[in-house]
């Protein structure tokens, strides 16, 4: 298999995170994966994407960035914002923390994107944005 | 989506997919109907649902906290093998019955 990029950039609007899952689905598709990981990649996207509108962008206008990476059937996918960081990565990663009770956000983003890849690094700078990196070694 | 009330019983058919731009509606639509109606139980219907993502243990969370300070329950129903499997990730089956059936 041939190594394959692809990148997007989107708008923060909720909507969107419909189509990122749709897209990296797509871009996954030559690989062949079974179907529980591409419900993984879906659901760990979607988790990415939904933070960098919600919590990066805090509901308000700006860009996400949506990128893949396949090579010798390792999935790579970042998920880029501009928008507000994270002051604590480390408290941020715990099962149920959450700084959005009010919108009754369950704090389990990152704990389910931890579960559904191989592999997660979170980059953050406060007012600067976020980078998500995740792999994922594909068997399908 | 839709909302079903049979006696003091409150199923909701869940939409296909469940994430945090359309859950919302699910949200309001489930709050309303309580603070009209004498509602005992919450059954949340996942035939139709084969995706959710952490914005859908919210709603499960959020319409359990509403129900059970008035000694209300919530249960599931039809849950894929993905969505058990979230459910057992987040401890939602510690807190929501999950009614077997095959
Ligand atoms: N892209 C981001 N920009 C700013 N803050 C973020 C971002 N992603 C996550 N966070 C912070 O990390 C916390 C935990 O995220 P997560 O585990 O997905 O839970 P939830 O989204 O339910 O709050 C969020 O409440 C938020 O404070
Ligand atoms: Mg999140």
């Amino acid at each position: 298999m041939r190594e394959n990029n692809m990148k997007i950039e989107f708008d923060a609007l909720s909507e969107n995170e419909s189509f990122a899952r749709l897209a990296i689905a797509g871009f996954m598709a030559s690989s062949d994966p079974t179907l529980e990981e591409l419900e993984d990649v879906k659901t760990a996207v979607s988790e990415a994407v939904t933070n960098a509108i919600i919590h990066g962008y805090v509901g308000k206008e700006g860009k996400v960035i949506l990128s893949g990476n396949l090579k010798e059937h390792c999935l790579t996918v970042i998920i880029q914002d501009f928008g507000v960081g994270i002051t604590d990565v480390e408290q941020a990663r715990k099962p149920m923390f959450t700084t959005r009770e009010d919108l009754e956000r369950s704090g389990m983003g990152f704990t389910f994107m931890e579960a559904f890849m191989d592999e997660l690094h979170i980059e953050s700078k406060v007012n600067q944005g976020t980078t998500i990196t995740m792999s994922k070694r594909l068997r399908g | 989506m839709d909302f079903e009330i049979e006696q003091d019983i409150l199923i909701i058919r869940l939409p296909k997919e469940i994430d945090h731009h359309n859950c919302g509606p699910i949200k309001e639509g489930a709050d309303n109907i309580l603070l009209q109606q004498n509602i005992r139980e919450i059954v949340f219907d996942f035939s139709q649902t084969d995706f959710m993502d952490s914005s859908g243990i919210g709603v499960l969370v959020g319409r359990y906290k509403n129900i059970s300070c008035f000694g209300g329950v919530v249960s599931a129903i039809y849950l894929s093998k993905r969505i058990r499997k979230i459910f057992a990730m987040s401890g939602l089956d510690n807190i929501i019955r999950i009614y077997e059936v095959d």
